[in-house]
């Protein structure tokens, strides 16, 4: 009994710890978000009304929520930009994470076929490149599309296009750009499933007649779904609200809803407007979220 | 290496269907087979042939080879060398899902997003089979394998003994004609192990199917299988009916692995008939039968089974007793193992060496139970004894 009275308070603790660091750091500031979203722009510092003084009293607290209003999420569905920003996130955000899931499968399947001691060496190199600023990779980038970059040249000089391509500011170039930068988040979650699958049911599913093709679809590939679902969210997510890697490869005709809150907190300095686009954006991520999340709990009814 | 029998000639003809080939052509036959990984000769020209309908055992140490020669039967590896005739056609090369061959995998294997009923199924759908027999099939196959209402379970909802059936049952489904069984009963407690070695056994009769069984557990192989054949180091070292590996061991190496058994190394000392003294330095001179195919000059190894030594206070009683009972040694008993349906003494022979005896508990109560330090008088038949080259 004893020594269970030791042990209970640490474990407690530890089970509290990340919900006090969920309300601290998360709920927290999502409330400020929320009551941002909730005012009204003005030239002040800061630039938005009401503000809450908590030393005013009941009455000044009161008539502080009272002024509170909904005005921004209406401004959000009646103006074009910011529902066209939405859908282009979206738009975005789903081809792209088709094409590192059709990128990133193969390359996690060839990984975790490789022989054990080269599995780390893979392994390094697809974790390699974030060894170095994302910021300087992007540039890097434009390095290799602008007019007369490296894969001008060597399209050239491959007598493969007889002019120069125009690569940057089109939507190819951001493609590539969110491919590369989120491939090792598909990657690893994929490896990671695929690495620990038996072998020996891939045998017996080809041993019981199924020819390779088969093997992968009735047998690998829904195994491997829970780091497919893993590795989509990892990608979706964060692509649904990019803003660095479209802002500086694609073109400014048409925007993402992460550079348009950039705009309205940034150059318009509106910031109730871009605050009620942020929570829009959440709860626009938030349905991903718990769907994967009853995904998963319906896998761990029945047991990994 | 030891070859059974040389079957007859292989046409080139399959036998068609479930068919049983034509008596005297051997089912399967493994010609010079040979795998190497990297450095590593893990089968080293084997050779065999397996009739229709045999249960047959692949016995060795982990590590001798038995676990990659079923994988090429299966088709997981490709052998380096020789081939592999199924029904007289080659299939060394063919790959897993082209061949008429099922196997029943060392932890089975099931898929788990599939229910039993859909692990059963598997095969049968790859085969093209109809919707509606299929169905009649896998109840078919469930029923044989006494797993009536547990279709809709998935592997994780199953103890370790319904898995078991499970893969089994998948295995039969496409009625291979060749069945290949890894460790199959592995996994199992003792007492279930038992039971469902006799189960494995009806059905194999029942069926008239040819099963092939990796084990390294020789009891499970010397109950279960009419022929064993036992691998070392990647070769196969005896093929033989249990009764005569265990009794007729060829190599000092298999009567040892097969089985307890007390050996003494000697040198022929005297020639009688058919009877040999080899004098040894543990337990003096032994007489023996003459092996059919004879004995070299060198050094020989006298072979005795603990069961078959007798162990008396004062040596044999019986005229009878007398008269064939030529080897006979005194000793004290130095070690006393109760077994319950057997005990083994350890006897300590005053020519030095130490005998094992196995002695059957045949009463309740036993007064005469010999104890620890007590003189017995220990003997054995000539016949008893294998002689085998050391």
């Amino acid at each position: 009994m004893s020594s269970r009275r030791i042990f209970a308070r640490p474990a407690r603790f530890a089970a509290i710890a990340p919900y006090v660091w969920m309300v601290l750091f998360f709920l927290v500031p999502f409330g400020f978000v929320l009551k941002i979203s909730l005012s009204q722009t003005a030239i002040a510092q800061p630039p938005y009304e009401p503000v809450f003084d908590l030393t005013a009293g009941w009455d000044a607290l009161k008539a502080a929520f009272a002024a509170l209003s909904v005005d921004n999420f209406k401004l959000l569905g009646s103006d074009d930009i910011y529902v066209f920003a939405y859908v282009r996130s979206l738009n975005v955000a789903v081809t792209a994470t088709t094409l590192l899931l059709l990128i990133g499968y193969p390359i996690a399947y060839g990984m975790a076929r490789l022989p054990k001691r080269w599995q780390g060496i893979a392994m390094v190199l697809v974790i390699v490149p974030f060894w170095t600023s994302f910021l300087i990779r992007i540039y890097a980038w434009i390095n290799i599309l602008q007019h007369d970059g490296l894969l001008n040249q060597v399209l050239l000089a491959l007598h493969l296009v007889s002019q120069p391509v125009v690569w940057l500011s089109t939507d190819t170039a951001m493609y590539i750009g969110i491919v590369y930068s989120y491939l090792p988040f598909m990657i690893l979650p994929l490896y990671a499933t695929l690495a620990k699958m038996e072998p020996a049911l891939e045998e017996a599913a080809s041993d019981l007649g199924a020819p390779p093709w088969q093997v992968f679809w009735l047998v690998t590939f829904p195994l491997s779904l829970p780091g497919v679902g893993a590795g989509v969210l990892l990608c979706f997510i964060p692509i649904v609200g990019e803003f660095v890697i479209p802002d500086l490869l694609a073109g400014s005709n048409s925007l993402m809803i992460g550079q348009t809150l950039w705009l309205e907190f940034f150059t318009n300095k509106d910031w109730p407007v871009a605050s009620a686009a942020a929570i829009v954006l959440l709860v626009v991520l938030l349905v991903p979220l718990l769907l994967y999340e009853r995904l998963q709990k319906r896998q761990l009814e029945q047991g990994r | 290496m030891a070859e059974e029998s040389p079957g007859t000639k292989v046409a080139a003809e399959t036998a068609g269907g479930d068919a049983c080939p034509d008596a005297g052509q051997p089912l399967l036959r493994i010609e010079g087979v040979a795998k190497t990984f990297g450095t590593f000769r893990a089968v080293d020209g084997v050779s065999l042939d397996i009739k229709a309908g045999e249960f047959f055992a692949l016995l060795g140490p982990s590590g001798c080879g038995k676990t990659t020669l079923l994988r090429m039967l299966a088709g997981f590896e490709a052998p380096d060398e020789g081939r592999i005739l199924l029904g007289g056609k080659d299939i060394a090369l063919a790959l897993p899902h082209e061949r008429p061959i099922n196997m029943m995998f060392q932890n089975y294997a099931l898929f788990p997003h599939l229910s039993v009923r859909d692990n059963i199924a598997f095969g049968l759908k790859r085969a093209g089979m109809a919707r509606a027999e299929i169905a009649t099939r896998v109840s078919e196959m469930v029923a044989l394998v006494k797993l009536e209402g547990l279709e809709k379970r998935k592997p994780d909802q199953l103890s370790g003994g319904q898995r078991q059936r499970v893969a089994l049952a998948r295995a039969l489904a496409r009625r291979p004609k060749l069945l290949l069984l890894d460790e199959p009963l592995a996994a199992l407690d003792k007492k279930l192990r038992e039971s469902t070695q006799g189960e494995l056994m009806e059905l194999q009769r029942r069926l008239g199917m040819t099963f092939i069984i990796v084990t390294h557990d020789q009891e499970e192989a010397m109950t279960m299988a009419d022929r064993i054949g036992v691998m070392k180091s990647g070769k196969l070292a005896q093929v033989a009916p249990p009764r005569e590996l265990y009794e007729a061991p060829h190599s000092r190496w298999i009567a040892e692995f097969v089985g307890d058994i007390n050996l003494f190394d000697g040198e022929t000392k005297l020639r009688d008939g058919h009877r040999l003294v080899i004098g040894t330095r543990d337990a003096g001179a032994l007489v023996v039968a003459e092996p059919r195919e004879g004995v070299g000059s060198g050094k020989l190894a006298v072979a005795i089974r603990p069961e078959k030594v007798k162990l008396s206070r004062r040596g044999p009683v019986t005229e009878a007793g007398r008269e064939t009972a030529i080897n006979i040694l005194d000793g004290v008993i130095a070690d006393i193992c109760y077994l319950g349906g057997t005990t083994t003494y350890k006897v300590k022979l005053d020519t030095g060496g130490m005998l094992q005896a196995s002695v059957a508990n045949s009463a309740r109560l036993d007064i005469d139970a010999y104890s620890l330090n007590q003189h017995v008088v220990a003997w054995f038949t000539p016949d008893d004894c294998v002689v085998l080259q050391s």
